[in-house]
């Protein structure tokens, strides 16, 4: 099986680990991984801010550099629901027709992590062991954007080792929203903190999601507040095995 | 607005912008307590209500086919409903906005020589600031929904669309009743303070015989107006008067009686979670000798045809003011509906409010949410509000690219930045090297960064940022030496 990264912006910048977290696990399951060099941003933070021009170029971009391409895997659920809602609909307002076409052939081959993983590779035990308590945060775009439903949750439970520990009012957003987070940077604030009370509350020592950005709001509390947990991309945990243990990808 | 107003706060041509106004509601731990706790109620209620239904969906879609041909073919239906309200008895009034629709219902009621008017059940008489306006008209205004009671009694703001006085609890109530009823002795049982609005409003209804209603539906077909409510207080205001003025919005109109059984199911379990609301009214013009004899419609435009004529938008008038997308919103939950500067607040109201008003004001509003979507998953008409939001947003900065002040705005300078840096690769990467250098200057001896200059300190008000690592993914996996996948399997780096 061949698939193309799309690293994501952020990713590729802030968490690296998780990149090599990704690699190691899909070439562990067999998958022969290229990284197109030319890749960016998908163009969902100006999109989400109003910058419809900014985000078009990018989304036209994008469309074009994989347009050839089997599959791609996106360890990021928030980028892969900007492609699926908001691509369409820039491109009926902006793009040519050849455009949409090759839009509407992509789709079908984008991925999230977790839906390559389950939907496509069809393995939910992907051989890893991780031996700490884990909470999982549902994103908003994983939950009701990519409705990723119980893949996540299949995939963590068979983790060896792994203690697992339900988060209650897992639909609930953590506040961050990308700009949202500066642009109203106190009513963020405010519904971090009610959504860090429930995550603290599962006493687990890791705090997972399929989302680096949703993570980043979280962890950055969790650091800030001497919280005694820590934030990590599924990526990491799935990676993880007896001999390539987490720290490995650090 | 020509007059002046009393209560500012409600008028978006007034209102702070959203994350200024939402600060007093932050720092206030009763009114927090008060939100989430009523919220969460409903919030349960809804959640059982809806999952008993296994047709929910099927239901859902059936209500918003029913709104999206009725704004199709609008025009058509608010004929019919104005003709087939006539032949009733009725007089039907077209108002193109907010001014017009004030000066017919105030006109009417000195055609009646009315001094005081009482009201049930209308945001849209909010929308236009009506009671300010009868009330420096010389015309006395008595709500009598409880709720809206408590608000007027305690000159408050409504907060919320279906519970205007959520952000109140039982022993502020006390308070506001105690002392505008002159009652010192009175408790803070529930009972006891029903009673206490009950007499209050008995002499209302029998001594005022003018009322202004809302309305939840109008029935093309039959030229009926539909009212629901929990206490019968709207029923009242509905038969008991000699003059009734109902004001409605265009867009509420349904086309057929049967409609109702998809509307009033998806309403009462959507807004108050209950199976059926306890009053439901309906009422076609004027019966002889029974209830109002002098029957008025008052239709509002208001900005609404200019939504319609917005193929994305014009989703946003399929509305049926359920208010569940109020509860669902983790942003409501923390700010309350004040913040908003509407009468209409929430999900909702951040995308009607900049609208109605033409973009002229509320410019902040679209940004008042995460995006999260939980709106959008529970619109019993399916409005998209992250979409339309995102829409908006796209009109707030079009406005802004021609506006000089936006060399002042870091976070739209960025972002144009950031626009061109992702547009070629090797910008990109530059950007990344630049980026790495410069927040290292920041990065504390931990290796996260705890303060950061202009928008980043918005960010580092509440959370720290992790440094920037040495190593990016994509020079990462320039560098790796090929391998097959069973050596990457034991050697990650």
């Amino acid at each position: 099986m061949h698939a193309s990264l799309f690293i994501t912006c952020y990713n590729d910048t802030l968490f690296p680990e998780t990149g090599r977290a990704v690699v190691s696990l899909l070439e562990r399951l067999g998958v022969e991984l290229e990284f197109h060099p030319q890749q960016t941003c998908c163009g969902q933070m100006h999109a989400n801010t109003g910058f419809r021009a900014e985000a078009y170029s990018q989304a036209k971009r994008l469309v074009r550099l994989y347009s050839d391409t089997e599959n791609v895997v996106i360890p990021s659920s928030s980028c892969v629901a900007m492609m699926r809602d908001q691509y369409p609909g820039l491109f009926e307002e902006l793009g040519s027709e050849s455009l949409r076409r090759d839009l509407a052939a992509l789709l079908p081959r984008i991925y999230e992590l977790s839906e390559f993983l389950v939907d496509k590779l069809g393995v939910d035990d992907v051989g890893a062991y991780f031996p700490h308590r884990v909470t999982y945060h549902a994103s908003c775009h994983g939950l009701r954007g990519l409705h990723l439903g119980e893949r996540p949750l299949r995939l963590l439970t068979r983790v060896r080792g792994l203690d697992f520990a339900p988060l209650p009012n897992i639909d609930r957003c953590c506040g961050f929203g990308g700009t949202f987070s500066v642009k109203n940077a106190e009513v963020s604030s405010a519904m971090l903190s009610v959504k860090l009370q429930d995550v603290l509350a599962t006493k687990a020592e890791y705090c997972t999601a399929l989302d680096n950005s949703c993570l980043m709001h979280l962890g950055g509390a969790m650091h800030r507040q001497y919280a005694g947990m820590k934030t990590i991309h599924m990526a990491q945990i799935l990676a993880s095995t007896e001999s390539t243990p987490m720290e490995s990808f650090q | 607005m020509s007059h002046s107003v009393e209560h500012p706060i409600l008028d978006p041509t007034l209102a702070a912008p959203f994350p200024k106004a939402a600060l007093p509601v932050l720092r206030d731990p009763q009114l927090r307590k008060n939100v989430a706790h009523a919220i969460d109620v409903i919030q349960t209620k809804r959640g059982k209500l809806v999952a008993e239904k296994t047709d929910w969906q099927e239901l859902r879609s059936a209500a918003a086919d029913i709104r999206t041909h009725v704004l199709e073919n609008l025009g058509a239906y608010l004929e019919q409903f104005e003709e087939r309200c006539t032949a009733a008895g009725g007089h039907v009034h077209c108002a193109s906005d907010a001014d017009e629709a004030r000066q017919i219902i105030l006109d009417i009621l000195r055609e009646e020589n009315a001094s005081e008017v009482i009201k049930i059940k209308t945001m849209t008489s909010g929308e236009i600031q009506l009671n300010p306006f009868l009330q420096a008209s010389g015309v006395g205004v008595f709500e009598t929904d409880l709720a809206e009671i408590i608000l007027q009694l305690g000159n408050e703001e409504p907060s919320h669309i279906v519970v205007p006085a959520l952000h109140i609890n039982r022993s502020q109530v006390r308070e506001i009743f105690a002392k505008s009823m002159g009652r010192p002795e009175l408790s803070d049982d529930p009972q006891a303070l029903t009673e206490a609005a009950r007499i209050y409003l008995r002499r209302k209804f029998l001594d005022i015989p003018s009322a202004i209603s809302g309305a939840n539906y109008l029935v093309a077909e039959t030229g009926g107006v539909v009212i629901v409510e929990s206490e019968g207080n709207g029923r009242m205001c509905l038969t008991l008067p000699k003059t009734l003025i109902t004001l409605a919005g265009i867009e509420k109109v349904v086309p057929r009686f049967e409609d109702l059984e998809v509307m009033l199911q998806v309403l009462a379990r959507s807004a108050t979670g209950e199976r059926m609301n306890p009053y439901t009214s309906l009422w076609s013009g004027v019966t002889p000798g029974d209830g109002p004899q002098n029957f008025h419609v008052v239709l509002l435009d208001n900005a609404r045809s200019s939504i319609l004529g917005k193929p994305r938008e014009r989703q946003t008038l399929r509305c049926i003011r359920c208010a569940a997308c109020i509860n669902a919103c983790p942003v409501y939950r923390q700010t309350g509906g004040h913040a908003y500067g509407s009468v209409y607040p929430g999900p909702i109201g951040a995308i009607l409010t900049p609208q109605l008003m033409q973009m002229r004001h509320a410019q902040s509003l679209p940004y008042a949410s995460s995006l999260c979507g939980a709106c959008y998953e529970v619109c019993p008409v399916k409005i998209n509000i992250p979409e339309i939001l995102i829409d908006l947003r796209a009109q707030v900065i079009d406005q802004q690219r021609h506006n000089i002040g936006r060399f002042f705005d870091p976070l739209y300078l960025g972002l144009r930045i950031a626009g061109f840096l992702f547009s070629r690769a090797f910008l990109f990467h530059a950007a990344q090297r630049l980026g790495r250098v410069g927040a290292g200057l920041f990065t504390h001896k931990d290796g996260w960064i705890h303060s950061m200059p202009s928008v980043g300190g918005k960010w580092t008000q509440t959370r720290d940022l992790r440094g920037f690592p040495n190593q990016t993914f994509r020079e990462w996996w320039q560098n790796r030496p090929a391998r097959s996948s069973t050596q990457i399997a034991k050697e990650p780096k």
